[in-house]
C-alpha cells in the first residue's frame, strides 16, 4: 500500500515538474566556460545538439544515462542546443517534456561560428553532436555521437 | 628502422584525422549523378576559372538557410568563372529527406541554378568533409583543381542581412585578381555526414 502511495506521489511529483513551463537559458561559451571554472570538484559534459540532427537524438539516452552510471563521481551534463531561438517554444520545449530530459538544457547564443567553434576547441569541424568535457584544467573533445565506452574512457583521462 | 616503422604504423594511425585537403592540395575528380539523371565531374569544368564545390543536402538546417545564398553566389560567380557545384553524400536511409527523389524536389522549389549531385561513394571522404554545408573553393590551374579556400560560406548562418565577413566571396574576388584568399580555412557549424 505505502509503496502504492509512493509511486502515486512520484508519479505526481514527476508531472508537476514536467507539466511547468521549462524556462531555457540563452547563454555564450564564454559564460559556459566560466561556469565550468566555478566548482573545482566537478566533471563537466557539455553537449552540443540540436532536436532536428538526429544523431544527437539517438545519443541521447546515454548522455541521459551519465550521472546514473558514474555516481562515485560528480558530473553535471549541460545540454548546449543549437535549435534556433524561434524553435525554442516550438521545437526544443516540447522536445524536453516529451523525452523527459532532466539534465539542464540551454541554447547557445552565439552567431559566428568561426569565432566560437575554435574557441570550444581547435581541433572541432563544427559538425554535431560534439561532447566538451572539463575538469579543472583539463579538457577534452569527442566530435560525432559518443557512445557509453567513449564517456567512460574520456572521465577516465580527465581524471587519471 | 624501428623508428621506421613506428612512424609508418603511427601514419597509417592518424591519417583518417588528418586526411581533410589542405590549401594547395589537387582536388581529387568525380564522376557523379545530377537530379537530371546526366553526370557531371569535375574534369569536364576545365575550361573554367574554378569551382565552389559544396557538401550539402536537403535535411539540414544549416543547409538549407544557405540554399538562397548559394544560389546568388552561382548567378553571381558562375558568368564570371566560378560556378557552383552541390554534392549530396548523405544516404537517404537516414533521412529521407535526402533522397534523390526529394533533391528533386527541392532543387525545383528552390530554384538550384547548379548540379546537385548525389555523392553516394564518399568523395567527400576523399576531401575530408565532415559536415552539410562545407565549402571547397578550387581554383583551375595548369596541373588541375587546386584547394584554396575550406570552410564557411560567410559568418552569419542565421541571418543573411547581418552577415559582415562573406569568406567565400572574398576569396573567390581574390582569386578573380589572381590572389590567394586572405582567410583560407574558416570553421562553420552543420550537421555530422551520414553517408551510404
Amino acid at each position: 500500500m505505502h509503496k502504492l502511495l509512493f509511486i502515486a506521489i512520484l508519479t505526481y511529483c514527476a508531472s508537476q515538474a514536467f507539466g511547468q513551463d521549462v524556462q531555457i537559458k540563452s547563454v555564450n561559451i564564454k559564460e559556459i566556460k566560466e561556469r565550468t571554472k566555478s566548482t573545482s570538484d566537478t566533471i563537466y559534459i557539455i553537449n552540443f545538439w540540436a532536436t532536428w540532427c538526429k544523431p544527437c537524438v539517438e545519443e541521447m539516452p546515454v548522455i541521459e544515462n551519465i550521472q546514473e552510471s558514474f555516481k562515485e563521481i560528480p558530473v553535471k551534463v549541460l545540454l548546449v542546443s543549437l535549435d534556433f531561438e524561434n524553435q525554442v517554444n516550438s521545437k526544443l520545449i516540447p522536445f524536453i517534456k516529451k523525452n523527459y530530459i532532466l539534465n539542464e538544457v540551454v541554447v547557445l547564443n552565439e552567431s559566428n561560428p568561426n569565432q566560437w567553434i575554435p574557441q570550444v576547441n581547435e581541433s572541432w569541424s563544427g559538425a554535431i553532436p560534439a561532447c566538451w568535457f572539463i575538469y579543472r584544467y583539463k579538457e577534452l573533445f569527442h566530435e560525432g555521437q559518443v557512445t557509453p565506452d567513449i564517456i567512460k574512457h574520456q572521465l577516465n583521462s580527465l581524471l587519471d | 628502422m624501428k623508428t621506421l616503422f613506428l612512424s609508418i604504423i603511427l601514419t597509417g594511425l592518424l591519417s583518417p584525422i588528418f586526411s581533410q585537403l589542405k590549401i594547395g592540395d589537387k582536388a581529387p575528380n568525380f564522376n557523379l549523378k545530377n537530379i537530371d539523371n546526366s553526370y557531371v565531374s569535375l574534369d569536364k569544368y576545365r575550361q573554367e576559372k574554378g569551382v565552389v564545390l559544396v557538401f550539402t543536402c536537403n535535411h539540414c538546417p544549416y543547409a538549407k538557410l544557405y540554399e538562397d545564398r548559394l544560389v546568388v553566389l552561382d548567378k553571381e560567380f558562375k558568368p564570371k568563372g566560378f560556378p557552383v557545384i552541390a554534392l549530396n553524400p548523405n544516404n537517404p536511409v537516414t533521412y529521407k529527406e535526402d533522397s534523390f527523389d526529394n533533391m528533386i524536389v527541392r532543387a525545383r522549389e528552390k530554384g538550384f541554378t547548379f548540379p546537385y549531385l548525389v555523392d553516394n561513394i564518399g568523395i567527400y571522404k576523399k576531401y575530408g568533409a565532415t559536415k552539410t554545408p562545407h565549402i571547397y573553393l578550387l581554383k583551375k590551374e595548369d596541373n588541375g583543381f587546386i584547394v584554396k579556400y575550406i570552410g564557411a560560406i560567410d559568418d552569419n548562418p542565421r541571418d543573411s542581412e547581418n552577415v559582415s565577413e562573406k569568406y567565400l566571396v572574398n576569396a573567390i574576388n581574390l582569386l578573380l585578381q589572381n590572389k590567394d584568399p586572405l582567410v583560407a580555412e574558416t570553421k562553420a557549424i552543420g550537421c555530422s555526414i551520414k553517408p551510404y
